[in-house]
């Protein structure tokens, strides 16, 4: 009688987290890895980014939109957790459409990136956000604001973030001088986007790359077989 | 007496967190690395030579652990001399890269250190093999050390096959200038050896002889 009681089948029984037959994807936290950059010219600015989304190994979107519109001549680059940079975004769009109508004038790009740095800045404990603020206004022509992990604002000529920018720092620091053209801008972001995705496993699938000016934005797509390629692949 | 906090550099292990390369070209090869050693935010010497002789004309680039590193390198060069008077020639560069890898690979778990090993010999000419963990891998160009992160994009853009020995120079100061620019445990100066079958070469490149960049 003691043999069958130890016997009796245990139902429902709630697969552990740590057991092998739940996949990883589906315990880690859905990240833009990432590599964005955003580069200053005069008249306007040429941003860019990957377009690897991941939950741990797994590509969760592999076609990503990383370039987010906050304004008609302002965008961000989004890299760190997807969800706390889409929330972000969508918050701060809704506050500088609010504050564009009460000014009746465009917002400056300045403005913008304030009202990023102040989210991110007030939240910092809770959110893992790093955040590139780019694009033309009337007062200041071009610009590029950085707002990582943490809450900082500084204005930059040109500027990189995410896990794959690591890779290119010594590429930017000795391939960008001031004074670039608008083609050449495109090149230099498309070339360092390029050498971070070989380098970077969070990095990956097609760049975007968007122009914007005075006259609009102009957005374009580089898929894989037309990626930059250097000599040692 | 009031209760001094111990200084940071008694505690942290001494680390040549660093930027390492080393590059073959037809003849030869260069091999180049910062000067800095850290203690966490101290920086213990300011002109570390990271560049250690195994051999006449086979060296090694030292990152990591610098008791680690030192120790293997020292250990190496033991085994090399030996083993030279043995065969009654030169050693090949691969024996060198053979004895780091096997100390590595048996001794991982308690070493921290990555050394790459380059150098010139008769039969294969220039070669550089790297031994990260234990593996044995020839390669045209190796980088290493904290530094080599940030620099992993600018090498493979810039490198060409067929450089020849200056544009080899140029291109390993030109990298350890814009990694020491970019990794708070790489600095200081910029050491050179130049080895092909006329000799070894050792430079030194101080600190505002270096080439700069847009933003300095």
């Amino acid at each position: 009688m003691a043999a069958a009681a130890s016997m009796v089948p245990i139902f429902g029984h709630q697969i552990s987290s740590k057991n092998d037959l739940v996949p990883d994807w589906s315990r880690e936290e859905v990240s833009t890895g990432t590599t964005i950059m955003a580069v200053e010219y005069d008249g306007g600015v040429v941003i860019g980014a990957d377009s690897r989304t991941t939950t741990g190994a797994y590509i969760a979107n592999r076609v990503t939109d990383k370039l987010t519109r906050i304004h008609d001549r302002i965008y961000c680059c989004r890299s760190g957790s997807a969800a706390d940079t889409q929330a972000i975004a969508e918050v701060v769009s809704y506050q500088l459409g609010f504050h564009s109508v009460e000014l009746d004038e465009p917002p400056l790009v300045e403005t913008a990136a304030n009202l990023f740095r102040a989210s991110c800045y007030r939240y910092r404990e809770e959110l893992m956000a790093g955040i590139l603020v780019a694009g033309w206004d009337r007062r200041k022509g071009g610009q590029v604001y950085c707002v990582p992990i943490g809450g900082m604002l500084v204005r930059q000529p040109v500027a990189v973030g995410g896990s794959g920018s690591t890779y290119v720092y010594g590429f930017m620091d000795s391939n960008y001088k001031p004074g670039l053209n608008k083609d050449q801008c495109l090149e230099l972001t498309a070339s360092a986007l390029s050498l971070a995705m070989e380098r970077d496993g969070s990095s990956g699938g097609v760049i975007r790359l968007a122009s914007i000016s005075e006259d609009g934005v102009e957005r374009r797509v580089i898929l894989g077989d037309q990626l930059p390629r250097f000599s040692t692949h | 007496m009031l209760g001094e906090a111990e200084p940071q550099w008694l505690s942290e292990e001494v680390k040549t967190g660093t930027t390492i390369i080393a590059i073959e070209f037809n003849g030869g090869v260069v091999l180049g690395s910062d000067s800095r050693v850290s203690a966490g935010e101290s920086v213990v010497n300011r002109v570390m030579n990271k560049l250690s002789p195994l051999h006449d004309k086979i060296y090694c680039a030292l990152s990591g652990s610098a008791a680690d590193a030192q120790t293997i390198a020292e250990m190496v060069n033991y085994q090399l001399d030996v083993h030279s008077m043995e065969i009654g020639e030169d050693p090949q560069v691969r024996s060198a890269a053979t004895l780091v890898k096997n100390i590595s690979y048996k001794y991982k778990e308690e070493l921290s250190a990555h050394l790459i090993v380059a150098g010139w010999d008769r039969r294969e000419g220039g070669q550089v093999f790297a031994t990260l963990k234990g593996l044995l891998t020839r390669q045209p160009f190796a980088v290493g050390g904290s530094g080599s992160s940030y620099v992993y994009g600018f090498v493979d853009a810039e490198y060409r096959k067929g450089m020849n020995k200056k544009e080899c120079q140029q291109f390993v100061v030109n990298t350890l200038s814009l990694a020491m620019n970019r990794d708070g445990s790489s600095g200081g100066v910029a050491y050179l050896v130049t080895i092909d079958e006329h000799g070894t070469e050792e430079k030194v490149i101080l600190g505002n002889d270096l080439p700069t960049f847009f933003d300095q």
